[in-house]
C-alpha cells in the first residue's frame, strides 16, 4: 500500500468517524450519561490523533490531543458534559474537518492557527479540573475502574445504567476505532460470550491499516460490485443456455465441459453473491440505543439481547429491512413490553427483555424479535376491528386467535391506547409487512396473552438471482418465485373432473378439507388458453401451484409446470411496472424471455388479498346478487348534465380540476377547439357531440362560458365541455355494463335516476376517431 | 454552409420515417417476441437483446395504422431513450440519410391524431418527405392516445 493509499484510506475513515462523531455529540448533550456513547467518542479522537501522528500531521494531532484529554476527563467521570465543553468539541471536529479537507485537496493540513481552539479547550480543561474536585470524591470510585492509560482504551463502563446494561467491550488493542455497535454486548449473555463478540469483529472489520504487512480487507466501491453482480448473472443466464444446450447432444467432452462450467459457475455465483453480504449485526447495532431511548421515554426498563448478529444479508435487502426492523423494535418496546410496576405486579422481572435472534435456514434468513410482554391482546383487537369496520362483529366473533393476530396487519390497525412519539402514528405493521413483502419476505406474529409476541420474518437472501418455478400459460412460460411457493397439486382424470366445484360462481378446490380459492392464470392475464369448459368436457389434468400471498393461499391453475430454475431477476421498463402483475423478467435457457409474476400483485388483481378483501369482508353484510359483488362499491363521482336532461357521471378520480371559460378564450387550432390552460394547448371535447346525443342542447350562445371537466393524464391534459355540473356524490351502485357505445362504460342509478357512466378514455378515443373520419371523407 | 443531420430512417405503411442516427442504438431483423399479457397492445412484447430485455412497441399500432399481415415480419430499430433502450417495430428499413436544416418544416396542419403528436416535423427529401419521429413521446404507451390503436 502506497503512503497516498494510505492517506485516502484515513480520509475515508475518518470522515465516516466525524459524521458519527457530530451525532454522538449532540447525543451526549442531552444524555450526558451515556458512558458508551462517550466512549465511543473518546475512541474515534483517539484512533484520530493516534493515525495523524503516524502519517505526521502535526497539527491535526495536537488538536485532537487536547480534545482527547479533555474526553478522557469526561470519560473517568472527572468532568461532565456542559454546553460549553460540548460546544468547545464540536469546533474540535469542525476544525478538523477543515483540515482534513485540506489534506484530500492539497496533501497538506494548511496553514492553521488553531492555538486559540486549542487554548479554550485547554482552559475548559483546567477550570472543570478544579470546581470538579469538590464534587469528585462521590466519582471517585467509578473513575478507578476507568482510568488505565488511555492509549490502550478498554473502557470498562459500570455496568449499571438506569435502564439498559450495556458492557462496552474495550476489546482493542488494535488501534482503528470499530463502530461501536461491534462493541455491545448484552452483560447478561454467558461470560463466554463477550469475548467471542470480540474474536467476530475482526473477520468484520477492516483491520488497521500500516499495522500488519497482511491486510486480509479491502474496501471496494459498492458501485464496483454492482457490476460484478451484473456479470455474474449474465453469466448465470449463459451458462443456462449452454447446458440445456450441451444435453441435447452426444459429445461426451463437450458435455464434460459444461458440467465442469456449470459447477464453476454456481461456485462463482455463490462468491460474487458473498461479497454483497453484510451481517445483520449492521442495523442491529443501532438497536440497543434505539431501545434505550422508547424505554426511558415511556418509562419502562428493557434489556435487549441478541444473537446471530453475523448472520449475512444482501446489502439490498439489508437496507430494505432497516426500517421495518426498527419500527418492530420500537413497537415491541412501546406497546409489547408492560411497566415495571405492573410487571412486579404479574411477578414478572421489572425489566423486560427483548431477545432479537437471526439465523439461515433452507436459503432463507429468519429474523425474530421477541419479547416477554404483556402479549396481544385479542379482545381489544377484536373490538378494534369491530369498531374501525374492518370487520363485522358476527365475523370477529367467529375468528380464531390466529387470525385476529393477522387483523393487526390491516391498514390503519393501531391498538396502541395512547398515541405516542414512538409508535401509533398510522404507519403500523402493514407497512411492515408491505416492505418485507416487496422484497419476497414474509412476516408472522405469535403472541400468547401474557406472556409476550414474537414476530417472525423470512427473508430471502438476495433479491438478484432467485430460485423459481416455470409455468406454461396460453402458449408463453412465467416464473414464480420460490418463496411464494407451498405446493404443487395436480388433478388428474376423475378428480379433474370433479375436484373444482364452485361457490357462487368462484372455483374452489378442496385441499386437505379446505377450500383453496382458484385462480386461473390465463383468464387473468386474459391469454388465449383452451377454453374452460374443454376442461370438465374432456378429460384432462389440471394444474395447481398453490401459492401464498399476505398469509392466504390461493391455487394459480396453469397448463403445465415445468422445473424449478434459477433465475436472474431483471427489472422491466416503467410501461411494464405500472401493471403489478409481473416483478420482472427474466431469461430463460433457450435464451426466450419469460415474466416473472409478481404473486402479491397477482392475488390483488384476482381479489384473493389486498383492499378489496378489506371492503368485501364489510360488504358481506350487504345482500349482493352474484357477480356484482365487485362494483359494488362506494364510487365518488362527479355529475354532470349533458343535453337537455342527460345525466352522467364519471369517476371523481379521473378529474384534475372543474373550470370555466369564456368563450372568447376558445381558440381553434388544426380543427379543434382549444384553451390556453396552465400554459399548456389544452384540446376541448364537447361530450355531448362525441356521443352524438339526440338530446343535444341547441347550440345557443345563451351562457356565456364553458363548463370544463379537466381530465389529467400524464401530464397532459384534455377539458371536456359538459353542459351542466350537477354535484358530486359518494354512494355504492351497481353498474350496468353497456356495450357498443363507445365513451360509456355502463349505466347505474345514481340518487335515484338513471345515469351514464363515462369512459373518458374511451370517449377521447372516440373523438379522435371521428375526427381521422372526418378527415378522411374531406 | 449548410447543417445536416444523419437518420435512420424505416417505413411504416407507405409512409417514410427518419430517427436521428444517435439515438439509435442498433437495427436489428425479427426477433422472436414474449407477449406480455395486459398491457396495451403497442407493447407487442419483449425481446432478449444480447441479454438485455428491451420492449418492443409496434409503430403501426402507435399511429393506429392496420396491423401488417402475419407473414410480414417486422424489423426492429433499437433506440435509446431515458427509460433505457427501447425497440420499435417497422416495416422496412431504409438507408441512413443525410438531411439539410433547411429542408425541416413542422408538421402541416392537415397532420392530426397521432401523427401530428409523434411526428417533430418534416424533411423534404429529393423523393419523398421524411416525417422525424418523437421517440421519447412514441415510447408513452400508456398515454390516453394510444387507446385508439386497440
Amino acid at each position: 500500500m502506497s503512503d497516498e493509499d494510505i492517506v485516502k484510506e484515513f480520509l475515508v475513515e475518518s470522515y465516516e468517524n466525524l459524521d458519527r462523531l457530530d451525532q454522538e455529540l449532540i447525543a451526549l448533550e442531552k444524555d450526558s450519561g451515556n458512558r458508551e456513547t462517550l466512549a465511543s467518542v473518546f475512541r474515534t479522537i483517539h484512533t484520530l490523533k493516534g493515525t495523524s501522528g503516524f502519517l505526521a500531521f502535526n497539527q491535526l494531532e495536537a488538536l485532537t490531543h487536547v480534545g482527547e484529554n479533555l474526553l478522557a476527563r469526561l470519560r473517568d467521570g472527572q468532568l461532565t458534559l456542559n454546553p460549553e465543553i460540548t460546544t468547545g468539541l464540536l469546533s474540535m471536529v469542525d476544525a478538523v474537518r477543515q483540515m482534513l479537507a485540506s489534506i484530500e485537496a492539497t496533501g497538506s493540513e494548511g496553514e492553521r492557527h488553531d492555538e486559540k481552539l486549542i487554548a479554550a479547550l485547554t482552559s475548559l480543561l483546567e477550570a472543570k479540573k478544579e470546581s470538579e474536585a469538590m464534587a469528585a470524591p462521590a466519582k471517585e470510585k467509578s473513575s478507578q475502574t476507568a482510568a488505565p492509560p488511555p492509549a490502550r482504551s478498554p473502557a470498562a463502563v459500570p455496568a449499571n445504567e438506569d435502564q439498559i446494561n450495556h458492557v462496552v467491550e474495550g476489546a482493542t488493542q488494535r488501534q482503528p476505532a470499530e463502530p461501536p455497535h461491534m462493541k455491545e454486548i448484552p452483560s447478561t449473555r454467558t461470560a463466554a460470550e463477550p469475548s467471542q463478540g470480540a474474536l467476530d469483529a475482526p473477520s468484520l472489520q477492516p483491520p488497521a491499516r500500516g499495522q500488519s504487512a497482511s491486510d486480509s480487507t479491502i474496501r471496494v466501491d459498492v458501485g464496483q460490485l454492482d457490476r460484478l453482480m451484473n456479470g455474474m448473472s449474465e453469466l448465470v443466464l449463459l451458462r443456462n443456455q449452454i447446458v440445456q444446450y450441451t444435453n441435447s447432444t452426444d459429445d461426451s467432452e463437450l458435455l464434460g465441459t459444461s458440467q465442469r462450467l456449470n459447477l464453476l459457475t454456481t461456485e462463482l455465483q455463490e462468491g460474487v453473491m458473498k461479497t454483497r453480504m453484510q451481517p445483520i449485526g449492521n442495523i442491529w447495532g443501532k438497536f440497543p440505543r434505539t431501545v434505550r431511548d422508547v424505554a426511558r421515554g415511556c418509562g419502562k426498563q428493557v434489556r435487549i439481547v441478541m444473537e446471530g448478529k453475523e448472520t449475512e444479508l444482501d446489502r439490498t435487502i439489508i437496507e430494505a429491512i432497516k426500517d421495518p426492523l426498527t419500527h418492530l423494535v420500537r413497537n415491541a418496546v412501546d406497546h409489547g413490553i408492560e411497566t415495571p410496576e405492573l410487571r412486579r405486579a404479574k411477578g414478572k422481572n421489572p425489566e423486560g427483555l427483548l431477545f432479537l435472534r437471526a439465523f439461515h435456514e433452507g436459503g432463507q434468513v429468519n429474523i425474530e424479535i421477541t419479547d416477554d410482554g404483556a402479549g396481544l391482546d385479542f379482545e381489544r383487537i377484536r373490538n378494534k376491528a369491530i369498531q374501525k369496520a374492518l370487520v363485522s362483529a358476527d365475523q370477529a366473533a367467529r375468528m380464531t386467535e390466529r387470525e385476529i393476530t393477522n387483523l393487526i396487519f390491516l391498514p390503519g390497525f393501531s391498538t396502541a391506547e395512547k398515541v405516542t412519539n414512538v409508535s401509533g402514528r398510522g404507519v403500523g405493521m402493514d407497512v411492515v409487512r408491505t416492505n418485507i413483502e416487496k422484497i419476497g419476505g414474509v412476516v408472522d406474529v405469535q403472541s400468547k396473552s401474557g406472556q409476550g409476541s414474537t414476530v417472525r420474518m423470512k427473508i430471502p437472501l438476495t433479491l438478484a438471482i432467485i430460485p423459481a418455478l416455470i409455468v406454461v400459460s396460453g402458449g408463453d412460460r412465467y416464473a414464480i418465485p420460490q418463496v411464494s411457493l407451498l405446493e404443487l397439486v395436480r388433478l388428474e382424470g376423475e378428480q379433474a373432473r370433479k375436484g373444482i366445484e364452485l361457490v357462487n360462481g368462484a372455483p374452489v378446490y378442496r385441499l386437505r378439507e379446505r377450500l383453496l380459492p382458484l385462480v386461473y392464470l390465463n383468464r387473468e392475464l386474459r391469454t388465449e388458453s383452451k377454453p374452460p369448459d374443454a376442461a370438465t368436457s374432456e378429460i384432462q389434468n389440471i394444474n395447481i401451484v398453490v401459492l401464498r400471498a399476505d398469509d392466504r393461499q390461493f391455487g394459480l391453475v396453469v397448463d403445465e409446470i415445468n422445473d424449478t430454475e434459477e433465475i436472474v431477476v431483471k427489472p422491466l421498463s416503467k410501461q411494464l411496472k405500472i401493471i403489478n402483475t409481473y416483478a420482472g423478467a427474466t431469461i430463460m435457457g433457450d435464451g426466450k424471455v419469460a415474466l416473472i409474476l409478481d404473486v402479491m400483485g397477482l392475488a390483488q388483481r384476482a381479489n384473493v388479498v389486498g383492499e378489496a378483501r378489506d371492503r368485501s369482508l364489510t360488504d358481506k353484510e350487504q345482500p349482493t346478487s352474484p357477480g356484482a359483488a365487485e362494483r359494488n362499491q362506494r364510487n365518488a363521482v362527479l355529475l354532470f348534465q349533458y343535453g337537455e336532461n342527460g345525466r352522467m357521471a364519471v369517476d371523481l378520480a379521473l378529474v384534475a380540476r372543474l373550470e370555466e371559460f369564456s368563450r372568447d378564450s376558445v381558440e381553434v387550432a388544426s380543427d379543434q377547439e382549444v384553451v390556453q390552460y396552465r400554459g399548456q394547448i389544452m384540446p376541448l371535447l364537447r361530450v355531448s357531440q362525441v356521443l352524438e346525443s339526440k338530446f343535444r342542447k341547441t347550440e345557443d350562445n345563451a351562457e356565456e362560458s364553458l363548463h370544463v371537466v379537466v381530465y389529467s393524464d400524464k401530464g397532459r391534459s384534455v377539458g371536456l365541455v359538459v353542459d351542466r355540473i350537477l354535484d358530486i356524490v359518494e354512494e355504492s351502485f351497481v353498474m350496468q355494463p353497456q356495450a357498443g357505445r363507445k365513451g360509456i362504460l355502463g349505466s347505474a342509478v345514481i340518487q335515484k335516476r338513471i345515469t351514464d357512466i363515462l369512459d373518458v378514455p374511451g370517449l377521447i378515443a372516440a373523438a379522435n376517431q371521428s375526427q381521422l373520419l372526418a378527415r378522411a371523407q374531406a | 454552409m449548410a447543417k445536416t443531420k444523419q437518420f435512420c430512417t424505416f417505413f411504416l405503411q407507405d409512409q417514410f420515417f427518419g430517427v436521428p442516427v444517435e439515438q439509435v442504438q442498433e437495427v436489428i431483423r425479427y426477433q422472436e417476441m414474449t407477449q406480455v399479457p395486459l398491457v396495451p397492445a403497442v407493447i407487442r412484447g419483449l425481446i432478449n437483446l444480447r441479454g438485455q430485455i428491451v420492449m418492443a412497441i409496434d409503430l403501426r399500432r402507435r399511429f393506429a395504422m392496420v396491423d401488417r399481415s402475419d407473414a410480414q415480419l417486422p424489423m426492429n430499430v433499437v433506440v435509446r431513450t431515458g427509460d433505457g433502450a427501447v425497440s420499435f417495430l417497422v416495416d422496412e428499413i431504409g438507408d441512413v440519410l443525410e438531411a439539410d436544416e433547411k429542408d425541416f418544416e413542422p408538421p402541416p396542419q392537415t397532420l392530426q391524431g397521432h401523427s401530428r403528436e409523434l411526428v417533430r416535423g418534416v424533411y423534404k427529401m429529393h423523393e419523398r418527405l421524411m416525417l422525424v419521429l418523437d421517440t421519447e413521446l412514441a415510447i408513452q404507451t400508456e398515454s390516453v392516445n394510444s387507446r385508439g390503436a386497440n
